[in-house]
């Protein structure tokens, strides 16, 4: 396994030198246009927040997997976890608040000890949706993880994992050895307590993100393959396929500059630019909340410690849903893979 | 005369070929995507041909944009090889077929 670029001490694990990249370069010399103006040209002088309906909560970069395109650059080698006092201040703004959706990310959210807590706790003060995005691998990583399907079945959760494609090759490639078979086994034990059968009222959803430098294809065509060859040879049911285009930042960054093809990727984004895009960005109805509590305009401005507008206040004690609400958007170059075609966001296509 | 006759910057140019003849080009641009969009064929399965037929007309554009295209649309790189082996079994059989012709021919000449 490999280790993360935090472990290694790569150039890129440090969050400045991302953004360095991001507004240097083809940027810099004027080859492509900021993603600033770009959005200005479409009539968004400024990314301004509309509704907030979801909360993300990041419980930790601690991971059972290191996956080649993570954005994290989550990894077992990391020891970010969320601590039991900052999930009872999340839980706390998202009563306050009235959020609809909190969004449990990770890492493999549930190595956090508290996960488990924090999902009942969220369940008993009546939050509308939990969602919990697994990798999969780990509900078959330990003996102790295999009742997360009960667990999350009995906690209403709707549950979204990560498989790039229906067959072992790329996702293996993408995700680690073994790893195709694993989430396949435990896609089958979701199935097992009803998640993603027909009537169940139990979701399970999956993300789909292309295995290289290229982007999504459409998500409605893709959904339908998926469901055939998954059916098919593994009798798997599940509920929505989304699309997520690969964020030029962190590990998908240094494959990037690694193969030669960074240049060309952000041209493709930026061509890509589509203005219908830019009203259904995630960062319109979403915060994001790292381990620490920090509040972000998504998970993957908080990767890059692109901080929130200093004019509001940044932490999750401090959640104010009105303040929040005048902010300013921070947007940086890797915004172009949110709006490049049909648009991308935590839940899929958004144009 | 650039230094080579191939170019990849050109490919994202194509567009301005309506720089000297915009009707024609609008009506093969709009035909053009009418033909990839999905019908009884799938948007993959005429992804695929594409690549074929790129592979048949060496056209180094084309085999760049249908191996991201293809790749975009979800298709395994096994298929891509296979549409690249039908291409090449077309070509193939095509010469070997006309060995009818020059058997033929030699018969007819022959004692």
């Amino acid at each position: 396994m490999i280790k993360s670029l935090h472990a290694r001490h790569h150039q890129l694990a440090d969050q400045q030198r991302q953004r360095e990249i991001l507004e240097n370069g083809i940027f810099r010399e004027g080859r492509l246009p900021k993603f600033e103006r770009k959005i200005a040209e479409a009539g968004h002088p400024a990314l301004m927040p509309g509704e907030l309906e979801i909360v993300q909560v990041n419980v930790g970069y601690m991971c059972n997997q290191v996956c080649k395109h993570c954005h994290v650059d989550a990894g077992p080698d990391r020891q970010e976890i969320m601590s039991r006092e900052t999930m009872e201040l999340c839980l706390n703004a998202l009563a306050k608040n009235k959020i609809r959706t909190l969004d449990i990310t990770g890492g493999a959210p549930e190595m956090n000890p508290h996960f488990r807590w924090f999902v009942e706790e969220a369940h008993r003060i009546g939050v509308s949706e939990i969602i919990v995005r697994s990798n999969l691998t780990i509900i078959v990583a330990n003996p102790r993880y295999h009742d997360l399907p009960v667990f999350f079945k009995k906690h209403g959760v709707r549950v979204c994992s990560s498989l790039p494609f229906y067959n072992a090759g790329k996702t293996d490639r993408q995700r680690g050895e073994g790893v195709f078979a694993d989430s396949i086994r435990a896609l089958n034990m979701l199935n097992d307590v009803g998640y993603g059968r027909p009537g169940s009222g139990l979701v399970l959803d999956l993300v789909y993100n292309p295995v290289g430098a290229f982007l999504p294809g459409d998500q409605k065509q893709l959904e339908r393959d998926f469901k055939l060859e998954l059916k098919s040879h593994f009798g798997i049911d599940f509920n929505n396929l989304f699309t997520i285009t690969n964020i030029p930042i962190s590990r998908f960054l240094d494959f990037l500059l690694e193969s030669g093809n960074y240049d060309d990727y952000m041209e493709k984004l930026v061509n890509a630019f589509n203005p219908a895009a830019v009203p259904g960005v995630m960062c319109r109805n979403t915060i994001s909340i790292d381990w620490l509590g920090n509040l972000y305009d998504c998970d993957f401005n908080q990767m890059l410690g692109l901080g929130i507008d200093a004019r509001v206040k940044g932490h999750v004690r401090d959640f104010d849903y009105v303040e929040l609400k005048s902010r300013k958007i921070a947007v940086s170059q890797h915004c172009f893979a949110c709006t490049a075609g049909a648009g991308s966001s935590c839940q899929g296509a958004t144009a | 005369m650039e230094h080579h006759y191939y170019n990849p910057e050109d490919l994202k140019k194509f567009g301005s070929i309506a720089e000297w003849e915009g009707n024609l080009a609008k009506k093969f641009f709009d035909w053009y995507g009418d033909v990839f969009k999905e019908g009884d064929l799938t948007a993959r399965e005429k992804s695929l041909i594409a690549l074929a037929v790129a592979h048949t007309v060496q056209c180094p554009y084309c085999i760049d944009a249908y191996t991201q295209d293809s790749l975009e649309k979800g298709a395994t790189e096994k298929a891509m090889m296979e549409a690249i082996h039908v291409a090449a079994a077309i070509r193939g059989g095509a010469s070997l077929v006309h060995g009818v012709m020059m058997m033929n021919k030699a018969k007819k000449l022959s004692m």
